[in-house]
């Protein structure tokens, strides 16, 4: 009896895991790409000096972050995933998110600040374990970078 | 003061290296917030709670770094970075480190 309440449990938290996790995913990525083409002319570069049309500009530290959390099916699948190897999608796609609002957070901050252009993206991620003590409870993704600002002067 | 990750500023001079400054800072949120996020871990989606912790603890850690650099009479910190690790289930450090110097404009 114990051991089937313990199975009824485990399949209600997967499914609630794959219901719910599937659900934000898919409304994630809809705000992810709706914000990605309203921030698209806020460019975004990983090259660490200024081009010296950029002489006159002023600049200033942006960042954006995120913390995101794995649902169950998603801590499921990728558990049953490091049996056999290969690629985990699950977190592949929970990574992908991260990064990408991330970035957005950034666009965002140095649209505020009247800026173009990012230069200089890095990336910082790690991950918060929750109280299940193994696998990834959720992950932290910190981007940052140097906005240049065309100065009044 | 001037804050920035790359390390030649346009239209300014570098006149002086002060060395390396660093503001760290350690947070949690309380225990109410941990478990709300272990109830996420199911649903999945953000953890709006955590996500402003990392943001206030980066706004700690650079304005840490910030008083170091003006104590030793730096105008800006170049070359920034930041790294983090989370040391214990709930808490997250953040770390910011640099450059201090003194610029001139060119």
């Amino acid at each position: 009896m114990d051991a089937l309440i313990q199975i009824l449990i485990f399949v209600l938290l997967l499914g609630l895991g794959y219901f719910f996790g599937r659900r934000a995913e898919r409304k994630h990525y809809d705000s992810i790409r709706k914000h990605e083409d309203e921030l698209r002319h806020v460019v975004v570069s990983s090259e660490r000096t200024p081009d010296r049309e950029a002489l006159g500009h002023d600049f200033d530290l942006v960042a954006g972050s995120v913390v995101i959390s794995v649902d169950y099916f998603k801590t499921v699948a990728a558990g049953l995933r490091s049996l056999f190897g290969g690629r985990v999608r699950a977190y592949e796609s929970l990574l992908d998110r991260a990064r990408r609002e991330a970035v957005l957070r950034m666009q965002h901050q140095a649209q505020a600040l009247g800026s173009e252009l990012i230069i200089n993206t890095k990336f910082e991620t790690s991950r918060i374990s929750g109280n299940a003590g193994q696998g990834i409870g959720s992950i932290e993704v910190l981007a940052y970078g140097t906005a240049l600002i065309a100065s009044s002067k | 003061m001037l804050i920035s990750n790359i390390e030649l500023v346009p239209g300014k001079r570098v006149t002086k290296h002060l060395g390396l400054v660093q503001g760290s800072t350690v947070r949690a949120k309380h225990v109410g917030k941990d478990i709300f996020a272990s109830i996420k871990n199911i649903f999945g989606g953000e953890l709006s709670s955590y996500t402003n912790l990392l943001q206030e603890s980066r706004e700690e850690a650079i304005e840490r770094m910030m008083e170091q650099a003006e104590a030793i009479g730096a105008n800006g910190v170049i070359n920034v970075r930041f790294a983090t690790s989370a040391i214990a289930a709930g808490a997250s450090e953040i770390l910011a480190y640099g450059t201090a110097v003194v610029l001139e404009d060119r």
